[in-house]
């Protein structure tokens, strides 16, 4: 970045601010007085019984219309109901939910493996969020071996998609380290919502199930109760905690923790922090502080885990580039695998970033967070019925 | 990475035709780019399809006017298909003639229903509402202790019990009524689509509390699997709508379209940032520029008009309109930006910013630097840099810790971006002028 860019920036967006705040003060005039403020809860009298309160649209703006009447309000309970879907849409849904198996019930009943088939192979890939150049990739590679090993055989077929697409993921060291200098440190990022506090506890309960003492950082001082969420994972899986202040500064607590963890000779100590967007620098950079509070605690970084959920589209490989530039990551989590979403953004993460995928979440149970096995994995996505 | 439709587009547009009719091939060539483009945005596979055909039927036989490029014919009939799509006119709200009128969040773990609760309840408060929020989440550990954090934040009345969801969402709405609370957002715990037992306790909950809204709260970054949530959702429950977060991050959002294709129902709201009242009614046409990749300049104008000082703005604006923009100004309008937040943040929104540009990366030291320099200029050499010699120079250099050179760089550079002002002619911005030229500057991205 240079100056020249920085002088143009400015520039532009003074231009853009100054000017539209005449366009944004003459919309407010329009539109609807803002209410003062509601009193606060509590001092609102009921309404007297018999008086039908009005409802009258009391909010500014784009979403202020004409008073409802009741045949209106009837007429949107109406519109409830279930929405007739365009075919296609079904179809999608139909599809949608087993990718692979219209594909390959269509392989089954041809016979020749005709280009279609592979463009059905495509769409499967891409609905299971593989992405289009990874998924281009994979039908290149089973098209290629088709065609080399003069493959006519739909199972043989079926065994070469199956090979191409464990070929993308059969490059990676998936070992998890637990050993060595006590206390090992763990720290789990992520975007927001992607079940970081759940896998913690859960790695909480199997590592203190395995005879390990574990200490648990609540270093999500951002999110209302997320501490609360882990103690009460702590209390479960019979681990301790530190927390600290909500609003606190959550590197503090990481280095109480280790701390802590050092003295007690705790073997592990699973570090919590707040789910940050990606594309928020100053939370990336607040990152940053919490993974170097682990060298300055004198932790000995074992993994840094970005926990990744199974439905992200092809924000996720946004994800694992920044969160990977930022504090190294040393491997992805995949969670909630036991809905409808494929998870499929793994292969693009593994072939662009080198960055394996070692636990996957299956459930809600504790037990339910494994080991990630990518010839199950293939399986299941390529799974007949 | 994120090669958006226009610059896609522009590589098949140097094949197509300049005027006139487009050929069907021609017509292949840019459904095959808009697929990508779409499919990289993830819209669902099966809406990309059925949208690329409505694309194709509005293009075969149409005529390509002598004032756009036939990439810039496609993109507007993309953007208008896309707008169609998401339809027109933002959400609106209506309230129970006999309150109170109950507003139910269903979703997926993980999509943001505690927090929208949150952010919607702040947001019907300033709206004058009165709301309570109800946890009927009694799955997630402490999940009711994050709602009622967020009620207290909200200064909202909040209601659960540790009974069972559908006891707590109609003990919550008998609650609100005796207090004469006129809206109650029920919280409800997240759930996988493929769980009937779940889904069948959220029938329940939806039976018990007859809600007039049913929000579906589904995650901005949610890839194909949108079309099977909310297919499932819209099965199960009759959902008025839907909550789309975390659209404060870089997902494009594709995942709107697929929604409102499979629920047939609007996008209400947006929740666009982690504070409370970050949340507002969705508005469709600003998403449409945001699939394809085309910036986001109406939010870049919200969020300038939420952080800078308005007066500061227009008088930066106006001074450059005049060609009297000097380093004064400049390091005022500099602080103000700083205010916004991160420039890459800043960059992402605005339309038509080059790739080379968009890509780079921003070293936010460097606008400490430039400012570091500007502020050890004194007034008299901010208002009229011509009279910074060498020693004027050096003292600059000295006292912002830079160097020299480093001073002469940036003052060429301001003198180049005055001249580049005055080439482009900027007009004095008037309020009908200024929201005219908005929209060319909307244009300007797509022409990119």
């Amino acid at each position: 970045m240079h100056s020249a860019q920085i002088i143009l920036l400015v520039v532009v967006v003074a231009l853009v601010a100054g000017g539209i705040t005449l366009v944004g003060t003459r919309s407010r005039r329009r539109g609807a007085q803002p209410k003062p403020s509601a009193p606060l809860s509590g001092t609102r009298p009921a309404a007297p019984p018999g008086e039908e309160v009005s409802a009258k649209p009391t909010q500014g703006g784009l979403i202020s219309g004409p008073e409802p009447s009741p045949e209106e309000l009837d007429l949107q309970a109406e519109e409830k109901l279930v929405p007739e879907l365009p075919a296609t849409i079904q179809e999608g849904l139909r599809q949608a939910r087993r990718p692979f198996t219209a594909a390959l019930q269509g392989l089954f009943k041809r016979n020749a493996i005709e280009e279609s088939f592979w463009g059905d192979v495509e769409d499967s890939l891409i609905l299971s969020d593989v992405g289009l150049d990874q998924a281009t990739r994979i039908v290149e590679a089973a098209k290629e071996r088709v065609r080399r090993e003069r493959i006519t055989d739909p199972v043989a077929a079926l065994e070469a998609i199956r090979a191409a697409m464990l070929e993308a993921l059969s490059h990676a060291d998936r070992s998890l380290l637990v050993e060595g200098d006590r206390p090992v440190v763990w720290l789990f990022v992520g975007v927001n919502g992607v079940g970081k506090t759940t896998t913690i506890g859960k790695v909480a309960h199997q590592m203190s199930g395995e005879g390990r003492s574990v200490m648990l950082a609540a270093a999500d001082t951002f999110r209302a109760a997320a501490a609360d969420q882990l103690g009460l994972w702590a209390e479960r899986a019979r681990a301790e905690i530190v927390r600290g202040a909500p609003g606190g500064d959550p590197a503090a607590v990481l280095f109480d923790a280790i701390s802590s963890a050092r003295a007690r000779g705790t073997d592990i100590v699973l570090g919590d922090t707040a789910g940050r967007l990606q594309n928020k620098l100053n939370l990336i950079e607040e990152l940053k502080k919490i993974y170097r509070t682990v060298e300055k605690a004198q932790g000995n970084l074992g993994e840094v885990l970005l926990v990744l959920d199974a439905t992200v589209g092809q924000n996720g490989l946004a994800q694992a580039k920044v969160f990977s530039e930022a504090v190294g990551v040393t491997g992805v989590v995949l969670t909630k695998l036991d809905g409808s979403a494929k998870g499929g953004i793994a292969f693009a993460i593994e072939e662009t970033f080198k960055i394996p995928v070692k636990m996957v979440g299956v459930g809600e149970r504790i037990g339910d967070l494994i080991p990630f096995d990518p010839k199950a994995y293939v399986e299941s996505l390529t799974a007949l019925d | 990475m994120f090669d958006n439709l226009s610059a896609r587009l522009e590589g098949v547009a140097t094949k197509l035709k300049r005027k006139g009719r487009l050929s069907a091939a021609d017509i292949e060539a840019a459904l095959r780019e808009i697929r990508a483009a779409l499919l990289e945005a993830d819209v669902n596979l099966e809406v990309v399809r059925r949208f690329t055909d409505n694309i194709r039927e509005a293009a075969i036989g149409s005529t390509v006017s002598r004032a756009l490029t036939p990439a810039q014919h496609i993109i507007k009939l993309v953007d208008s298909e896309l707008r169609s799509t998401l339809g027109g006119d933002s959400f609106r709200l209506t309230f129970a003639s006999t309150p109170p009128t109950v507003i139910m969040l269903v979703g997926l773990q993980g999509s943001g229903k505690t927090t929208a609760a949150g952010k919607l309840a702040l947001w019907l408060r300033r709206q004058g509402r009165h709301p309570m929020l109800v946890g009927a989440d009694l799955a997630r550990p402490a999940a009711v202790e994050q709602l009622r954090i967020l009620a207290e934040t909200a200064q909202v009345d909040f209601f659960s019990e540790s009974s069972d969801p559908v006891s707590v969402a109609r003990e919550g709405i008998a609650r609100a009524r005796s207090l004469g609370r006129d809206v109650v957002i029920i919280d409800t715990a997240g759930r996988l689509a493929v769980d009937s037992e779940l889904m069948e306790e959220m029938r329940r909950i939806e039976a018990a509390a007859k809600p007039s809204y049913t929000f579906l709260v589904i995650d901005a970054m949610i890839g194909q699997d949108a079309l099977a949530t909310a297919g499932a959702f819209s099965e199960a429950v009759g959902l008025s709508g839907t909550i789309l977060t975390k659209l404060d991050g870089d997902a494009r959002g594709g995942a709107a379209l697929s929604v409102v294709a499979v629920t047939g129902k609007k996008i209400a709201f947006s929740s666009i940032g982690e504070k409370l009242e970050d949340f507002d009614a969705f508005h469709p046409d600003r998403m449409a520029n945001r699939i394809l990749g085309m910036g986001d300049v109406l939010s870049l104008i919200e969020k300038a008009e939420r952080q800078m000082d308005k007066h500061v703005a227009e008088k930066g604006a106006q001074k450059l309109a005049q060609g009297k923009f000097d380093l004064e100004d400049f390091l005022e309008q500099m602080q103000q930006v700083k205010r916004m937040g991160p420039l890459k943040g800043i960059m992402s929104m605005l339309p038509g910013v080059p790739r080379e540009l968009r890509d780079v990366d921003i070293d936010e030291r460097e606008l400490a630097r430039t400012e570091a320099i500007i502020s050890s200029m004194t007034r008299e050499e901010r208002r009229n840099p011509a009279i910074i010699d060498p020693s004027r120079r050096q003292r600059i250099a000295a006292g912002s810790g830079s160097t020299s050179m480093a001073v002469s760089n940036l003052l060429k550079q301001f003198k180049e971006m005055q001249k580049m002002m005055r080439q482009m002619g900027v007009g004095p911005p008037s309020a009908t002028k200024r929201s005219a030229s908005s929209r060319s500057a909307k244009k300007k991205g797509k022409r990119r």
